[in-house]
């Protein structure tokens, strides 16, 4: 029954900056849900707060890892957890980034903000199997240097390139400062054999998608991670609704040649 | 997901029962021990409640109907079943406002136990569905048990209702279920169906059986077998119940049209007039949306998820941390609209609306759903012909 979170036990809960956290999660008992994609989302229950949907950030060893950045009343109570504590988790929900789907070409990962954490399982399954795809390269934007994600394992992602750029920074920054389709000019990539996963802000979503498209990547093989208030995850509450497209269903994911003429329309 | 369907007139040739025969029928629902829901005369309205006989259908009664506009009236006759759609649909039952959907404790250790709601197990009777609201209820299914999850509650609620379809007779100003395809005559997935039959001859019902368990009953009831005039009767009143349609939709492909409009002129017009207050989708036999709440008792150790219904006209619907997505008036008429005639085939595929008219009947500022798709329709031809066709 999909509807009835099922008791996770918090096994680490780590900051990744000042609002952000990682939480990691077992099942409690025997039981665990069936096994995430990257991409997916799971709908995390606060005891007696309430709900929301996370994207799956991590899936190593069985651990379900998610990144939550403590912006409501229930994603406040999900980073305070303490190891020990019990969390409701329900899911798998969704459409994953369908990685396999992109075997033998190259790959443009782009990531604004705290989408980042959805793509963080996808480059981790690339970089383990090296020979799978082609080129990998993985684009980040956060607003200032303080907000950037998994600093310890961007290192590791360059294959060959991993960048990041900021909205704005200190003295003390010698990276690049400016929007995240700035760092395309670095990146190596055939653009009509390239599949894009791109996950961020709406307004990030479009403009990337849009550079993209100019440089000749085919829409449909560019894959956006929507946002829309996920409430049943199950298709039955009507909330999440983008036009014909029921986002907990038919997404997140989406390709690009569907989503197009949907965010187009304002307020849809 | 309901009983096994026979072909009508095979082991269960079509009947009559008497004015009687409704008695009977009440009465032997309830022996099998169903809870029978009918209509009612209750504070001005005819209302789907339980009924304990049949003496409590709305003998005599009918309705004036127009947008934003509901009274009884006194009939000339007994008819019991002159009436069109009500403020309730069968949704009030299958898929109540309000559930519990679980509950859970927080023993000292911080660890917590979940239980899943058990569903009550209900045994419905649905007395008097009319061919537009059967077709709502399937339109429903669709939507909580056809997809790759299922609500178990829904089902369970589902599966156990034994329906009773009553043929459409007396259509109000603002039905147009011929125009949607779904009425007035009767159409496959009722267990019984009944026509009401009043003339000189007397009261009666002309019945037959849609499925195993609707032959069974049928027969332990006290009928006669149906004769030619009677069958002659009810054929030519629902015929012309046809003929009386209140509304019509524009004869197009609403799907297409309402996938070619979503920059329309109208929207703004309509929004002018739409208080956003949601009626529409309280009324409307077919709208889903729910939302929930996570409540705790005092202790704060008990916490229990209710769901409710809740309407796309809700400004927080489509909250997100940055803010709703739709917030203007204009954007969630559309959403209501273009989902309804449009999108619904998209997600699942059938329209969502069944021509009963309940939305404009409650509108507040009589609002009607015909004259905007007749309206958008308009607008689009004027389009066409001024060389501003946008549509792909």
């Amino acid at each position: 029954m999909t509807a009835v979170p099922l008791p996770y036990r918090v096994v680490g809960n780590r900051a990744e900056t000042t609002d952000t956290r990682t939480v990691e999660l077992l099942p409690v008992g025997d039981g665990a849900l069936p096994a995430f994609r990257p991409g997916q989302f799971a709908m995390l229950y606060a005891f007696g707060v309430g709900e929301i949907p996370v994207s799956v950030a991590g899936l190593r060893d069985g651990v379900l890892t998610h990144t939550i950045r403590g912006v409501g009343a229930v994603s406040r109570a999900l980073c305070a957890v303490r190891p020990g504590a019990h969390v409701g988790v329900r899911g798998p929900f969704g459409t994953g980034w369908d990685l396999a789907t992109a075997a033998g070409r190259d790959l443009l990962v782009v990531a604004g903000g705290i989408g980042l954490a959805p793509l963080r399982p996808l480059v981790q399954a690339v970089v383990s199997m090296p020979h799978r795809h082609g080129r990998l390269n993985v684009l980040i934007g956060a607003r200032t240097p303080e907000d950037l994600l998994y600093r310890d394992e961007l290192e590791g992602w360059a294959r060959p390139y991993c960048g990041v750029t900021v909205d704005r920074a200190g003295t003390d920054w010698r990276g690049q400062v400016g929007v995240v389709t700035t760092l395309l000019d670095q990146a190596t990539f055939t653009p009509h054999d390239t599949t894009a996963f791109v996950c961020g802000p709406e307004v990030m979503i479009r403009a990337t998608a849009r550079e993209l498209l100019h440089r000749g990547v085919p829409a449909r093989h560019i894959r956006v991670s929507l946002e829309r208030n996920m409430h049943c995850a199950t298709g039955h509450c009507g909330h999440c609704q983008l036009g014909p497209l029921l986002l907990c269903r038919d997404g997140p994911v989406v390709g690009y040649d569907r989503a197009q003429p949907l965010l187009a329309v304002r307020e849809l | 997901m309901t009983a096994v369907a026979v072909p009508p007139d095979a082991d269960s040739p079509a009947c009559v029962l008497d004015g009687e025969g409704v008695g009977a029928l009440v009465r032997e629902l309830r022996a099998r021990g169903r809870t029978v829901i009918g209509p009612t005369v209750r504070d001005g309205a005819v209302v789907l409640a339980e009924l304990e006989s049949a003496d409590e259908l709305p003998y005599g009664w009918g309705v004036e109907l127009e947008a934003g506009h509901y009274r009884i009236r006194r009939r000339s006759d007994t008819a019991a079943f002159a009436h069109s759609a009500g403020p309730q649909s069968w949704k009030n039952f299958l898929h109540p406002e309000r559930v519990r959907q679980w509950s859970a404790d927080r023993g000292p250790d911080g660890g917590v136990t979940v239980r899943a709601e058990r569903p009550e197990p209900t045994s419905f009777a649905f007395l008097g569905v009319r061919p537009c609201d059967l077709r709502a209820i399937q339109i429903q299914d669709r939507v909580m048990t056809g997809g790759r999850h299922r609500d178990d509650a829904y089902e369970e609620r589902r599966s156990g209702a034994f329906l009773v379809l009553v043929e459409c007779t007396e259509p109000g100003a603002t039905c147009f279920c011929v125009s949607m395809g779904t009425g007035p005559a009767a159409q496959p997935g009722y267990d019984l169906a009944l026509t009401e039959v009043l003339d000189s001859a007397g009261h009666r019902f002309l019945a037959r059986a849609g499925t195993a368990r609707g032959a069974e009953v049928l027969r332990s009831l006290p009928r006669r077998p149906a004769d030619d005039v009677t069958r002659t009767r009810a054929r030519e009143d629902v015929e012309a119940a046809a003929g009386r349609m209140g509304r019509t939709m524009p004869p197009v492909d609403l799907r297409a049209l309402m996938a070619d409009s979503l920059t329309a002129e109208r929207w703004d017009d309509v929004a002018a007039r739409c208080l956003t207050c949601g009626n529409c989708t309280m009324a409307c036999p077919t709208c889903f949306c729910t939302t929930t709440e996570d409540v705790t008792d005092l202790t704060g150790d008990h916490a229990e998820r209710w769901r409710r219904w809740e309407s796309c006209y809700d400004l927080d619907f489509t909250h997100l941390p940055g803010g709703s997505v739709r917030t203007s008036p204009r954007s969630r008429y559309r959403q209501w609209l273009t989902h309804k005639l449009g999108t619904w085939w998209d997600q699942f595929d059938s329209s969502g609306c069944v021509g009963c008219g309940r939305c404009l009947v409650w509108c507040p500022v009589a609002i009607d759903i015909t004259e905007e798709a007749h309206a958008l329709h308009q607008e689009a031809l004027d389009r066409r012909a001024g060389g501003k066709d946008e549509a792909p």
